[in-house]
């Protein structure tokens, strides 16, 4: 398949895996900040190929893992509601509120259905004149201007029926407020390829300006994330930061330009919750007043109790990139994919469901 | 095995079932399968015919071997690129057999419907069946009909029981795999898993895949008619390679090692997991088997398949290994290797 | 978080395109990228084309390899 077999080259592959050992010349932490190149990472063993003294951590990338109980527990009650559908990503399925899943509310009856795209959901209202369809917006950057794309489309076709909770977060705001928690040391962000091929390269100056940070905007193929890496390296060993696209044949410097103007017109910046890192300033994106007929968060009165966050869980540690998966006490004992206890572990995408899918195996070699 | 077996049944019971209710994905062929039938089957009905967990019953009588399997069908959509429910319904329980060595015989046939499904349907489903029924020679020699109200279930439901003779000297079990073993796939993976998907309202994509719902009887005939050395048969079905060789490497108590690049997958399987996010090795496939073969007969088997029409692609992917017991190892093209998992959950599309 | 998948656009009518990508095809909206052309390739996510694959930096990249190779064998002609 063209522009995906080429950079899952394994020649390519081993040239930039020795590359990076040469490179490789003293211990240095980088920070992954996407469920999808947290996924290729594992998926493609790449930490073992890697020189021992390069640490890759995985950050709050996952949009799936930072949601938090109670809007997980805001979708749950909405699929109570009477006639009402929830559409939603596959994603989301399984992850835990406060003590239910969108999949056990599906088996009681309440009408939950996975779509892969907005515009099903969008469709499934056009479809069910009798019901309301709420969709569940989840996703940064790279996910955002569809939804909006989605709602504009829903007032040009004068749909009634159709409503979207915003759950959507942003990034770079978000890095800021992890580095500055100051509880991890590092060299440098191996930044999300997509999420960039909507807002550019220019959001994250500031992590190399005022943090020195070195900073590579990558794709998701092995061969990718390896030149990535030898990116990164070559920024750290030269003591110049700043902010590089490998992934120039996804990403422009200025971003997509109409994605942001639609993106602008639906969505304002919010304060919201991020699970394991607390409340974020402007890190979350809700629906503009003018789009108030379309917002299931203020067209749904849900009130819910006050429920504690399980305190065993250390996906908020596993998030900020000061645990790792493997050394949470939790970890393959009460906490695995079939009872995740923490988002982190529902799928793969989360950074314990990858260590669980793809490196429990200290029996291999 | 043992020790789900030895564990106190009410106490299993008990201890979590409380809230407890099945999901979908104990219908899925993963791992929440395997616990709901280890769990609560298993347990209530142990016997030494139950106990190996084969795709069928090996029941002496005489001198004979009698083989018994059973299994539902409950796709949607019903009609598919390639096939149909009926056609699935009888190939799928023919291939059971055909995994545990045995010739199928004869088969019976319950039909569950709906109020208010269309005759005209109902009489496609059927000349698929008989399609089947007459090219393999196994004969539809009993059955029910049931009908419920409309709404009490989609559409139709079709249980096919199967029974059927293992020859004399064939052994072939999950149980028998031994290192050095080497693993066999009889043709690309994922085929039918994606022409169900393209079919299903929500997903809809264009592709010219068909399911490749075949019965198997007649290929397993001439590999064991070229070698007894075949150790285990397995089709994998619902939870894909994924969980069929896991399964496989539970049972022996074996680790299985497979090279990714040695898997046959079709381009436009490919194509469709990039875009919806799934993985090839969890989709179901109907008209594929895995042979776990000793070794130095491994060529020749393969030639055979080779030489038939339902094994033109067949591949040797990979070979059994003393550890890591029970489980499947995948060495990518990179040259790195991980674990590879049952199924958990269904296998459904994501963005992230 | 973002699984998106390069697809070559084999038709559009107004701004919704059909993609083809290892012989499968589908219905995507061009809302995000209405400049893009047929025979383009778009990087696919959600149902929607989020950018063009450009073709001249794809090249670029698979270039440098082409360096690091030549590099990489006259450092071990040394």
């Amino acid at each position: 398949m063209k522009f995906i077999d080429e950079y899952r080259d394994n020649e390519k592959a081993r040239l930039l895996l020795q590359e990076i050992y040469q490179q490789a010349k003293q211990p240095v932490r980088l920070m992954e900040v996407c469920g999808t190149h947290t996924v290729a990472i594992a998926r493609f063993g790449l930490r073992k190929l890697l020189p021992q003294n390069i640490e890759l951590v995985s950050g709050p990338g996952c949009p799936v893992c930072v949601t938090s109980q109670r809007d997980l527990d805001k979708a749950i009650a909405m699929a109570q509601l009477p006639r009402t559908i929830i559409a939603t990503f596959g994603d989301m399925m399984r992850v835990p509120g406060s003590n239910s899943t969108l999949t056990e509310e599906r088996a009681t009856g309440r009408k939950v259905r996975v779509v892969y795209s907005p515009l099903d959901a969008l469709q499934a209202a056009q479809e069910n004149l009798d019901h309301k369809v709420i969709f569940l917006g989840v996703g940064f950057e790279t996910t955002a201007p569809t939804v909006a794309a989605t709602l504009l489309a829903a007032r040009q076709k004068d749909i009634k029926n159709f409503e979207v909770l915003s759950l959507h977060k942003t990034i770079p705001y978000a890095l800021k407020s992890l580095l500055n928690l100051g509880e991890i040391k590092l060299n440098g962000f191996l930044l999300p390829g997509h999420v960039s091929t909507i807002i550019g390269s220019q959001p994250y100056e500031f992590l190399a300006r005022e943090y020195g940070l070195a900073c590579v905007i990558s794709g998701f193929e092995p061969v990718d994330i390896l030149q990535s890496i030898l990116l990164l390296l070559r920024q750290i060993n030269m003591g110049q930061p700043q902010v590089e696209i490998q992934y120039r044949r996804g990403v422009r410097p200025e971003g997509n330009g109409q994605a942001q103007k639609i993106m602008r017109q639906v969505f304002e910046p919010a304060d919201v919750e991020w699970r394991g890192l607390g409340f974020i300033p402007e890190t979350g994106l809700k629906l503009r007043q003018e789009w108030a007929e379309f917002d299931a968060a203020l067209k749904n009165n849900i009130n819910l109790p006050e429920v504690a966050e399980n305190t065993a869980c250390r996906c908020g540690h596993v998030l900020r990139g000061v645990l790792r998966p493997t050394a949470c006490p939790l970890f393959a004992k009460e906490c695995n994919p079939q009872k995740p206890r923490g988002p982190c572990m529902v799928s793969s995408e989360g950074s314990c469901g990858a260590a669980f899918k793809y490196e429990l195996s200290g029996a291999i070699k | 095995m043992e020790q789900l077996l030895n564990m106190n049944y009410q106490a299993q019971l008990s201890k979590n079932h409380k809230e407890e209710k099945i999901l979908l994905a104990h219908g899925s062929g993963g791992e929440l399968s395997h616990q709901l039938v280890s769990t609560f089957f298993l347990n209530a009905f142990t016997n030494p015919y139950l106990d190996p967990l084969d795709d069928m019953a090996v029941l002496k009588v005489g001198e004979n071997r009698l083989a018994f399997t059973t299994d539902s069908y409950v796709v949607t959509p019903i009609f598919f690129p390639g096939g149909d429910i009926g056609k699935l319904a009888v190939c799928g329980t023919i291939n059971d057999l055909a995994m545990g060595g045995a010739t199928p015989l004869f088969l019976s046939v319950g039909f569950i419907i709906e109020e208010g499904f269309p005759f005209a349907d109902l009489e496609k489903i059927i000349a698929s069946m008989k399609e089947i029924s007459m090219a393999t020679g196994v004969k539809i020699v009993t059955g029910d009909t049931k009908v419920v109200n409309k709404g009490g279930l989609d559409q139709i439901f079709i249980n096919t029981s199967g029974v059927g003779l293992i020859p004399p000297g064939v052994e072939v079990s999950g149980r028998n795999a031994k290192v050095g073993d080497k693993v066999i796939i009889s043709g690309s993976i994922g085929d039918h898993g994606i022409s169900i998907l393209s079919s299903r309202a929500g997903l809809q994509f264009t592709t010219t895949l068909k399911s490749d719902c075949a019965p198997l009887n007649d290929l397993v005939a001439k590999m064991l008619a070229t070698s007894l050395e075949i150790h285990s048969l397995r089709d994998p079905t619902r939870g894909g390679i994924a969980s069929a060789l896991n399964e496989l490497a539970r049972q022996a108590e074996v680790g299985i090692w497979i090279e990714e690049e040695l898997v046959p997958i079709k381009e436009e399987v490919r194509g469709a997991c990039e875009l919806l996010g799934l993985d090839p090795w969890h989709l179901a496939n109907e008209g594929k088997l895995i042979a776990i073969v000793a070794a130095p007969v491994a060529e020749k088997i393969l030639a055979q398949m080779r030489a038939h029409p339902l094994g033109k692609e067949a591949r040797i992917i990979g070979e059994v290994r003393a550890e890591p017991k029970g489980k499947v190892v995948l060495r990518t093209n990179l040259g790195s290797t991980r674990i590879i998992d049952m199924l958990v959950g269904e296998a459904l599309p994501r963005i992230c | 978080m973002c699984v998106a998948i390069p697809a070559k656009i084999i038709s559009i009518d107004g701004l919704v395109a059909e993609v083809e990508v290892g012989g499968v095809s589908r219905q995507v909206s061009l809302q995000l990228t209405p400049a893009a052309k047929k025979g383009d390739y778009v990087l696919v996510h959600a149902g929607f084309a989020i950018n063009i694959v450009d073709e001249t930096e794809a090249q670029e990249t698979l270039k440098l390899f082409a360096e690091l190779e030549r590099l990489n064998s006259a450092a071990n002609l040394d």
